[in-house]
């Protein structure tokens, strides 16, 4: 096992090099100067080349490159224009919001979706695999802004159940949970339409296995096949499908926390852009890249730990 | 027809779809009002008299911005999608083609702008080159572009191997014409199911993008404008949110479903998936 997480924490720096890149790539591929951006058409070429000089974006573009990637490396995100904040401190104050949404997420989504993927899948085209499909497909079409403000005008502002504001105080556990409900089971009930629907295929195919048939014969109870020789063959697929989803949650999160007024790193990158915070953008998208990666990283480990076939491999 | 009647999901989506596009279409027809007529007097009118599903914070028929808003939807999806596939498309059957050093390095590449949130792309693409039409199309098409190299790529590694490729070859005929003469009718049908369920994808993402106010600039309606002035003024007048909502959500919904039937008649072994 060490050995495995050993060659995935080697395979992770490739990746998180490539990302980085990327995201080098795009904020210099775009065109226009981003000093003329930040300072508006009519600034005069002096504050512009100022500005350049100050942004770096004056050096010849290897020593950009080397640069970005050194400090990206190194943990240094570069400081926001507007505030001059070290960027990873801004990160740091709202990280904890945004884990809380994104873990409860994942949590609501697992919960309700691998359960009823997997009756779906016991009950093919009976009445409950018919209301798992269709209501996974409406789950899944529905932006979360829009089911965001659906479920604020109903519980928060009709029903008056959860509060509207989302700013929680961290140190209140009763405070950051109710004001983590909806927020949660917005960003959730996405998730659990695509794991439904995921973990319903994946036991389809798993069930017409001979090994389930064996087990059966061998008198192990029914639910044990299931639960146990089922899902646990089926899960490789649904873990897949969660890290994939991991990017959809996080644009997702950037609009829970819009509706919800939720501090986050959403609405930092919102406000970035509003403000035209170049090295802000830039410096968030680094944080990103090093999620992306921690997370790629979780799902590879997630398959060692469910299919002890892929450490060998 | 036969397939459809057989298929009640799909035919639903089909219709969804279709109310969408008239709407769009016929909108100056079907609109009772001018969408960006402003009659202040008649201000955050509740549903119904007048007008059938109220007035906004100026005065400008809901409805009417609906029908209109659907244009932009309807024109940003499209065009992002046929963008997408036009170059995702080329850049994964040439790859495939190639084969060897290059496909992998091209992959890879596609693998990493897979892997990146593509809400926060688009919003950094949007926010760099400034919101305009031009601009959310080139966004969202960027996000696009990965999942059809890699759907058009799979299929193009086992036809180059088939007798017609080599037949082709034999014949003469230049990489370039077996290529996209001979093996690409082969995978349209994946690429053409692959669309229609990103058109819903890209659906959701322009009014994502103009909800965080990154989409077409005001007056033009947009659904996701609309939903975002709706927001601003939510304990007044939900339904300035709640109308546009419904229309999103019934448009992807449509897509999703039209997708989903494409995909199992094109595959049977995912019937019913």
């Amino acid at each position: 096992m060490i050995f495995y997480v050993l060659r995935r924490l080697l395979a992770a720096i490739p990746t998180l090099l490539a990302v980085l890149t990327l995201v080098f790539v795009i904020v210099r591929v775009v065109p226009g100067d981003p000093a003329v951006a930040i300072l508006g058409d009519r600034a005069t070429p002096d504050a512009v080349a100022a500005l350049d000089a100050k942004l770096g974006l004056d050096q010849p573009i290897w020593r950009q490159y080397a640069t970005f990637i050194g400090q990206s490396l190194t943990g240094d995100f570069g400081r926001s224009m507007v505030t001059n904040r070290p960027i990873l401190t801004d990160v740091a104050a709202v990280l904890p919001h945004t884990i809380d949404l994104t873990l409860a997420a994942v949590l609501i989504g697992t919960l309700v979706g691998v359960p009823a993927g997997v009756w779906a899948a016991l009950y093919r085209n009976r009445a409950i695999d018919i209301a798992a499909r269709v209501l996974s497909l409406i789950g899944l079409s529905f932006p979360v802004f829009v089911s965001g403000v659906f479920l604020l005008l109903a519980f928060a502002l009709h029903w008056r159940i959860f509060p509207v504001i989302g700013n929680a105080n961290l140190a209140d556990p009763i405070d950051r949970l109710t004001k983590l409900v909806l927020p949660a089971v917005t960003l959730g009930l996405v998730m659990a339409a695509y794991i439904t629907r995921v973990t319903r295929s994946a036991m389809l195919q798993v069930l017409g296995e001979d090994y389930m048939r064996t087990a059966r014969a061998k008198g192990v109870p029914w639910r044990r096949v299931v639960w146990r020789h089922g899902l646990r063959n089926a899960g490789l697929p649904v873990v897949t499908v969660v890290g994939l989803y991991f990017g959809i949650l996080i644009g997702n999160s950037v609009l829970t926390e819009i509706v919800f007024n939720r501090p986050g790193l959403g609405k930092i990158i919102v406000s970035a852009l509003n403000q035209r915070d170049y090295t802000m953008l830039q410096g968030l998208m680094v944080v990103y890249c090093f999620m992306i990666v921690l997370v790629n990283l979780i799902t590879d480990l997630a398959y060692g730990f469910i299919d002890p076939r892929v450490k060998q491999a | 027809m036969r397939w459809l009647r057989h298929n009640r999901m799909t035919a639903l989506g089909v219709l969804l779809c279709a109310v969408v596009v008239c709407g769009a279409v016929f909108a100056p027809w079907l609109a009772p009002y001018d969408p960006s007529d402003q009659n202040i007097v008649d201000k955050l009118q509740p549903p119904g008299g007048d007008y059938l599903l109220g007035t906004d914070a100026f005065g400008r028929d809901v409805l009417s911005r609906i029908l209109f808003g659907a244009r932009i939807s309807l024109i940003v999806a499209v065009a992002s999608i046929l963008a997408a596939i036009l170059v995702g498309g080329t850049i994964g059957m040439v790859s495939g083609y190639i084969g060897g050093r290059t496909d992998r390095f091209v992959m890879q590449v596609m693998d990493v702008m897979l892997s990146f949130p593509s809400l926060i792309l688009g919003l950094i693409v949007v926010a760099l080159l400034g919101p305009d039409l031009q601009n959310l199309v080139v966004a969202i098409a960027l996000t696009a572009i990965a999942p059809f190299a890699r759907i058009a790529r799979a299929p193009v590694l086992s036809l180059k191997e088939r007798a017609f490729v080599e037949a082709g070859r034999a014949l003469g005929f230049s990489h370039a014409r077996v290529l996209f003469v001979h093996i690409m009718p082969n995978l349209m049908s994946e690429v053409v199911v692959m669309g229609s369920l990103w058109m819903a994808t890209a659906v959701r993402t322009e009014a994502s993008l103009s909800f965080i106010g990154l989409g077409v600039k005001p007056p033009t309606p947009t659904w996701g404008g609309m939903m975002r002035d709706g927001f601003e003024a939510i304990l007044d007048a939900p339904w300035l949110s709640i109308w546009p909502g419904i229309a999103i959500l019934l448009l992807v919904l449509g897509l999703n479903m039209v997708g989903d039937g494409l995909r199992d008649a094109t595959d049977p072994k995912l019937a019913g998936g």
